[in-house]
């Protein structure tokens, strides 16, 4: 644990915004995939940027515990890097690229390839937490279609989608029923990750900083994925593997690498596809010019990372 | 006007959390833990020494999440003085004189938990607003006594409670039918924690 900012409360919120925000995900637990209002804070980083994961992050980190933040998957993007710096100032926790280390993962937009334990709680960003916002603009009204459970408008969605496309075209903030009486908007996760939520043995919170919206998923708790009996829900796949790494299992990011179309294919999730390359895994582009380059590239950003971090 | 302390003042109120700001993170933990975790008990993290009669998890629990923004109704067994005294030095909570005003309720006498109806259980559109009781038991077993089924347990669980009616089950499943409104209730011995969110599904045998 490295020494916190002198003057700055532990976690930076003060201890009455705490508890405000400490009762609310109470409540979110109790009604799975409920949106709980709180009285969102002014963060020092704008909107959009995960003020609302960082309330929540805030609220309930310790001095034991590991921090893991990501951004699409990876832990050295600029996203994920400040709000881990931001950690280590205001709380001085240590922090960790490393999944299975963390006791505690703030994630925009991704839930890690590897799978989470019971002792790990996983605090999503949430840009929109109303998943009926689109098609119904009122907040008085969306309250009221949860409170009857009346959501019709979300199935006409999903087929208006089949009806255009053949199939239904979301492919990320896929709306889940949860508990068999909510839907939820699972954040913007690819659909890909979205069976990683259904029964997990992890504590999911979700927090929205410029809607003021907490909602969570206990540990153990049914979320299904919307669908229809002859368009079942389906995750994306790809017809190859990790360019680096050779895995066949997670979600791929397409890389541009040079102005005469190369690209490459890698894992989104940077932990999973560096363990693996330790391993002694190799993709089928892991030799050539452009993946040694990318590969070198990720390394030194994790190199940096580990240096500012004396754990 | 004589500004010196009266010799006959009140006795200063028996101290609080040694460690405001890390005993309330340690000890809201556990809470998340047996409320995300129904049936699982969780001990209690820190040295509190409440005045009587309330018992140092529920004291705990009440330092934790009380303050200025939470109407607190006290059952009768915690009407008294020092207890009331207590709470508004270290957490400054409004008390309240009836069950349905409060947005937490501290019970003192579990046996006479017969009816959930008395508490605010939230409106329609917003059901988080229905209380927290926060209830003092005798104590706490796992692997016995009821089974627990739903959100936060993988298949089902058992919990044995001292102290609440034998009724209790068919009490809850009122409560439960009301889901998603209703109440929730952090089960407190004296130096353990459990917890029934209102998701939780509570049957006898």
């Amino acid at each position: 644990m490295s020494q916190p900012d002198a003057g700055v409360t532990f976690g930076y919120l003060d201890e009455q915004t705490k508890r405000m925000i400490r009762r609310a995900l109470l409540k979110a637990v109790a009604i799975p995939g409920y949106q709980v209002p709180f009285a969102g804070r002014e963060m020092p980083l704008p909107y959009g940027w995960g003020t609302g994961g960082i309330q929540v992050t805030a609220s309930i980190i310790g001095p034991e515990d590991v921090l893991k933040v990501i951004d699409q998957g990876a832990d050295d993007t600029t996203n994920a890097v400040s709000i881990r710096r931001f950690f280590r100032r205001v709380a001085g926790v240590r922090t960790t690229e490393r999944t299975r280390e963390a006791t505690l993962i703030q994630t925009r937009h991704r839930i890690p390839e590897t799978p989470l334990g019971p002792g790990q709680i996983l605090v999503y960003q949430v840009p929109i937490p109303e998943p009926l916002r689109f098609m119904e603009p009122r907040e008085t009204e969306t309250r009221r279609m949860h409170a009857l459970a009346d959501y019709g408008v979300m199935h006409v969605k999903l087929y208006e989608d089949i009806a255009h496309y053949g199939r239904v075209a979301t492919s990320y903030d896929y709306p889940v029923m949860v508990n068999g009486r909510h839907v939820m908007a699972p954040s913007p996760i690819p659909k890909f990750d979205n069976p990683k939520m259904h029964d997990a043995p992890f504590l999911q919170l979700f927090g929205a900083g410029r809607e003021k919206r907490i909602y969570a998923v206990p540990p153990h708790t049914s979320v299904v994925s919307l669908d229809f009996e002859d368009h079942p829900f389906e995750v994306q796949g790809w017809d190859r593997v990790c360019d680096l790494c050779g895995a066949d299992d997670s979600y791929l990011d397409e890389v541009v690498t040079d102005d005469i179309g190369g690209r490459l294919f890698v894992c989104s999730d940077s932990d999973y596809c560096a363990g693996r390359r330790a391993d002694g895994h190799q993709g089928p582009a892991a030799a050539s010019a452009a993946g040694e380059a990318l590969a070198d590239t990720m390394e030194q950003v994790a190199r940096e990372h580990a240096s500012e971090d004396p754990a | 006007m004589d500004t010196r302390h009266a010799t006959n003042a009140a006795p200063a109120p028996a101290p609080g959390l040694a460690d405001p700001v890390f005993d309330a993170q340690r000890l809201f933990r556990a809470a998340l833990e047996a409320l995300s975790r129904p049936g699982t008990i969780q001990a209690l993290p820190v040295d509190l020494t409440p005045p009587a009669p309330l018992t140092p998890w529920a004291a705990a629990l009440a330092l934790t999440l009380l303050d200025l923004e939470t109407p607190v109704w006290l059952d009768p067994a915690l009407e008294a003085q020092a207890v009331r005294d207590w709470l508004r030095f270290h957490a400054g909570c409004p008390l309240v004189a009836t069950p349905d005003e409060a947005a937490f309720a501290l019970v003192g006498d579990a046996s006479a938990l017969d009816d959930l109806s008395a508490f605010p259980i939230g409106a329609a559109e917003y059901p988080d607003q229905g209380a927290t009781l926060i209830v003092q038991v005798a104590g706490l077993r796992a692997d016995a006594g009821w089974t627990l089924s739903g959100p936060g347990i993988k298949g089902r669980t058992r919990l044995a409670v001292a102290g609440l009616p034998a009724a209790f089950p068919a009490i809850w499943a009122e409560n439960a039918a009301l889901h998603p409104q209703g109440v929730d209730i952090f089960l407190c011995a004296p130096h353990a924690l459990a917890a029934l969110p209102r998701s939780v599904t509570v049957r006898e045998d």
